[in-house]
């Protein structure tokens, strides 16, 4: 028994669970469950308010269809919306006070929550099922003003800011996932860059999903205020298990003038086994937007795990001479399916927006860039430049492009490119020649070919996702 | 919906059909009925949402045709530039048939052809043709027989008819080794009709179909043109739209490469002001390996107009060595002009060269400083520029006389 599952995690080495007593909601969806959520963790009344309006939306939303991946209708009233460790009743005041349990949980995701054993001065923010469990690196960052806590503290703390911002970006008459997540959010990041700093250090949030039939509804909400520059990571992961979970998070990001916010992601949730069982529902709503004049939002991301990706980070460039950036890869291998892009709504003038997007799709998987380029009448001056290719490896698998182009302004120019392509064999048989076996071949020829956007990352970030490039790829030769 | 009930009926008693064709109709009516005109909701809409521009261009449409009394045929209308074989159509009521440069054996031109077994879902304006067409037409050409004339047909209106839906259907079934050079003319001064015009074609092993449909002149009619090819192996066809006149127009192609080294070609020009709003959809399916497939799009539009691309590549997991291949180009002349492209690939085989690329924007002003530093005034720089960018999509013309017709009604010169 132990040896099967020592094989199992050979494929996936984050998917072992943690056996901690679980302190949850009662299932299902309802009032009483919000006012539940709502109330244990002390939140003011309007925000409540807030959820239940959210709700009712969501009683009358349809889910939506259009996507290219199916999957079983989720019964939302067979869901716990809210887990948290027993030890949790209580948040401890300190690290010292956290259960030991924990700690090794995320000392074996390789993610220390003890801040004198860090390498690098990452401040992590780590959240396990619906609570954040710690953050990490808080002194010096209050020093420079900087806010980085979890989104619960700053309803306690700082309610002004999150009364100011939240749901600014992502409205709760949004679509129906965005819409349930603003009704039963959890917990998640918050971040506030004071203006003119420049944070000093990558902040970074880290998701585990651990509790079975649990779904994960976090919120993070970042505000870079007039001149400020943030760089933030973003890494997921939970264990293997034979059911689907559902993971529907919201990321608001909102860049005041001359603010500037760089948002990375390594997704790496469990894909479910090699016959497609298992794994996580990744139905992410990501909006990011360019309020102020020369405002810069980028995304990056690298997408290996999931049954499902589902999603669409975007830039809503409103600031005259905002930028927007979207750097993907996304990887499916097996049964997984994705089905990812971006949107660029171009609304203020001389804004500037950039795409691009890396796909590879091997064994029995199914790969989609969905993305949409929208330049208003009045956004004069605006380019947008979108490339996307895709390799494909077999032909069991699928890729698939769909671009939506708008272009309403005469000044403006769009440029879009795709191809799509196999790895060549005289590529393959120039490296073998030269005494790589396929599998190395292949993972080179992969790291090349998603070079563009892995140089997008943080350093720490980029190693890692180098190495997830190749191990999400094994077996898919040969 | 009701005047399409009882114009149904009035349809169904003015024709002498069979039971079988009775059927059919009936049930393409139930279909179109229950559907409806396609909307924005449609995926397939969701840049032309004709529902909306009947309602406003003609308000309540009217279904029925009036029978044409013996008419005759207006010559103005022909086309004196090259010798053609003709097909002329009156409100969708076939009038002319003129083969006579042709082998009278080698082709035949047939009543009454409804395919009654073939269905494409989700079209519910191929069902309001089905049901109302009142006569399906075939020309059939035989095998190792290519046709000497480029065969012309006249889509035009007579104002003196009421009609508002006009629909037409013919089928082609070009055999073996046998060619086919097409053109369809749109010359109507039409008083804002909805045109619907449905063709089938079907290509057998090493035949060559050349389609050049031409919207060239002013008229506020709405328009809807299908062409479904179905192609076998080493057989080319190559379909050109010249989409200008027009208030509302939206040309569909859907091509079947089911044959190994078939290849399909699209090329088409949207030349567009005042107001209108033209549509290319080409979805191009490889079934089979070495299949190839080649789409050209480009658009120069002003004053508050509007033109949509949307071209698919469908790869079927079979289909090993495909080409496929989209380029769409816009080049927004003014402010208050629109274009809206989805440039869809759909792979599912992975030893494919498939592409697309679009690029839209303004004029290029550094081109314009650069022609009127050497003498040009703005106009004609401007025209230069333009000219240069359409001819590119003329020249794809791989027939020299039609290609000269086109370049001369479009009112290019000709060393373009």
């Amino acid at each position: 028994m132990r040896e099967k599952e020592l094989e199992k995690l050979k494929d996936y080495k984050y998917g072992f669970s943690t056996d901690i007593e679980n302190f949850k909601a009662p299932k299902g969806l309802n009032e009483d469950v919000i006012k539940f959520i709502s109330n244990i963790k002390k939140e003011p009344k309007w925000l409540l308010e807030w959820r239940l309006k959210a709700y009712n939306r969501v009683k009358v939303l349809k889910e939506p269809d259009w996507q290219k991946p199916k999957y079983p209708k989720i019964d939302y009233q067979d869901l716990y919306y809210y887990s948290a460790p027993k030890s949790f009743k209580e948040k401890p005041k300190s690290l010292d006070e956290l259960d030991p349990k924990l700690i090794e949980t995320y000392n074996k995701l390789g993610i220390p929550l003890n801040e004198q054993k860090r390498l690098n001065g990452i401040a992590v923010d780590a959240v396990f099922d619906s609570v954040s469990v710690a953050t990490t690196f808080k002194d010096t960052l209050t020093e420079k003003g900087i806010i980085f806590c979890s989104i619960s503290e700053a309803i306690q703390k700082h309610p002004d800011l999150v009364k100011k911002y939240l749901g600014s970006v992502i409205p709760i008459t949004d679509h129906y996932f965005a819409t349930l997540n603003s009704a039963v959010f959890t917990d998640g990041s918050f971040v506030y860059i004071p203006p003119g700093v420049r944070c000093p250090m990558e902040l970074s949030t880290y998701f585990r999903i651990n509790a079975s039939d649990t779904g994960q509804f976090e919120r993070t909400l970042i505000i870079a205020d007039k001149g400020s520059y943030v760089s933030y990571l973003e890494g997921c992961t939970a264990p293997m298990r034979d059911e689907n979970q559902l993971h529907a998070a919201n990321v608001e990001l909102i860049a005041l003038d001359d603010a500037e916010i760089k948002y990375s992601t390594v997704q790496n949730w469990y894909p479910g086994d090699k016959d497609g069982k298992g794994g996580i529902y990744n139905f992410v709503t990501k909006r990011g937007l360019c309020k102020g004049k020369n405002s810069k939002i980028s995304w990056t991301q690298v997408e290996t795990g999931s049954a499902i990706t589902w999603k669409y980070p975007s830039c809503i460039l409103q600031g005259d001479n905002s930028v927007g950036e979207f750097y993907s890869i996304a990887i499916t291998n097996n049964h997984q399916k994705a089905d990812t892009g971006t949107k660029m709504i171009h609304l203020g003038k001389n804004t500037k927006s950039k795409i691009i997007s890396k796909g590879i799709s091997a064994g029995f998987s199914d790969m989609t860039y969905r993305g949409l380029v929208d330049i208003s009448p009045k956004s004069s001056n605006s380019s947008n430049y979108t490339q996307c290719d895709s390799l494909l490896m077999g032909n069991k698998c699928g890729a698939h492009t769909i671009p939506y182009i708008k272009n309403k302004n005469a000044n403006s120019n769009i440029a879009h490119e795709a191809t799509t392509s196999k790895i060549s064999d005289e590529q393959l048989h120039y490296c073998q020649q030269r005494g790589l076996n396929s599998e190395e071949a292949v993972s080179l020829i992969v790291n090349g070919f998603c070079k563009e956007v892995l140089q997008q990352l943080p350093m720490e970030f980029a190693v890692e996702a180098q190495k997830l490039v190749g191990i999400s790829l094994e077996g898919s030769v040969g | 919906m009701e005047n399409f009930k009882t114009d149904f009926e009035k349809t169904l008693k003015n024709n002498n059909l069979s039971e079988k064709e009775i059927a059919f109709k009936n049930f393409n009516a139930k279909e179109f009925s229950s559907h409806g005109f396609p909307n924005r909701k449609d995926e397939d809409w969701k840049f032309s949402d004709i529902n909306q521009i009947i309602k406003k261009e003609i308000g309540e449409l009217n279904f029925y045709t009036e029978q044409l009394k013996k008419g005759e045929i207006n010559k103005d209308i022909l086309l004196n530039e090259i010798e053609h074989n003709k097909l002329i159509f009156i409100n969708g009521q076939l009038v002319q048939i003129d083969f006579n440069s042709e082998d009278k054996g080698k082709i035949e031109f047939l009543d009454n052809q409804n395919n009654i077994d073939e269905q494409l879902a989700d079209n519910s304006l191929i069902n309001l043709n089905n049901a109302l067409s009142n006569k399906s037409y075939k020309l059939l050409v035989k095998k190792n027989y290519q046709l000497k004339k480029p065969l012309i047909i006249y889509h035009t209106t007579k104002s003196e008819l009421t009609s508002q839906n006009i629909n037409s259907k013919i089928n082609f079934e070009l055999e073996e080794n046998s060619s086919l050079k097409l053109v369809d003319l749109v010359k109507d001064k039409g008083n804002k009709n909805f045109i619907n015009i449905f063709y089938n074609f079907s290509l057998e092993k090493n035949s060559i179909l050349k389609n050049y449909k031409i919207d060239q002149f002013e008229n506020d009619n709405i328009r809807y043109m299908f062409n479904n090819i179905k192609q076998s192996s080493n057989s080319v066809s190559e379909t050109f739209y010249l989409s200008k006149g027009s208030t509302f127009s939206k040309n569909e192609i859907f091509c079947d490469l089911k044959g190994e080294h078939s290849s399909a070609f699209v090329n088409g020009i949207f030349s567009l002001n005042k107001s209108k709003h033209h549509e290319i959809k080409a979805k191009i399916n490889h079934l089979v390996e070495n299949t190839k497939s080649y789409q050209l799009v480009k658009s120069v539009l002003e004053n508050k107009s509007r033109s949509v691309y949307q071209g698919k590549i469908y790869v079927d997991s079979k289909a090993q060595k495909t080409d496929g291949y989209q380029l769409s180009k816009a080049i927004l002349v003014d402010e208050t002009t629109e274009f809206n492209a989805k440039p869809e690939l759909e792979i599912y085989a992975d030893d494919v060269k498939c592409s697309h690329g679009s690029a839209s924007g303004s004029l290029d002003e550094n081109s314009i400083f650069y022609l009127m530093s050497r003498g040009l005034s703005y106009k004609e720089a401007r025209e230069l520029l333009i000219n240069g960018f359409l001819v590119e999509v003329i020249n794809q013309i791989t027939d020299e006389p039609i290609k000269k017709l086109i370049k001369n009604l479009y009112g290019l010169k000709n060393e373009y």
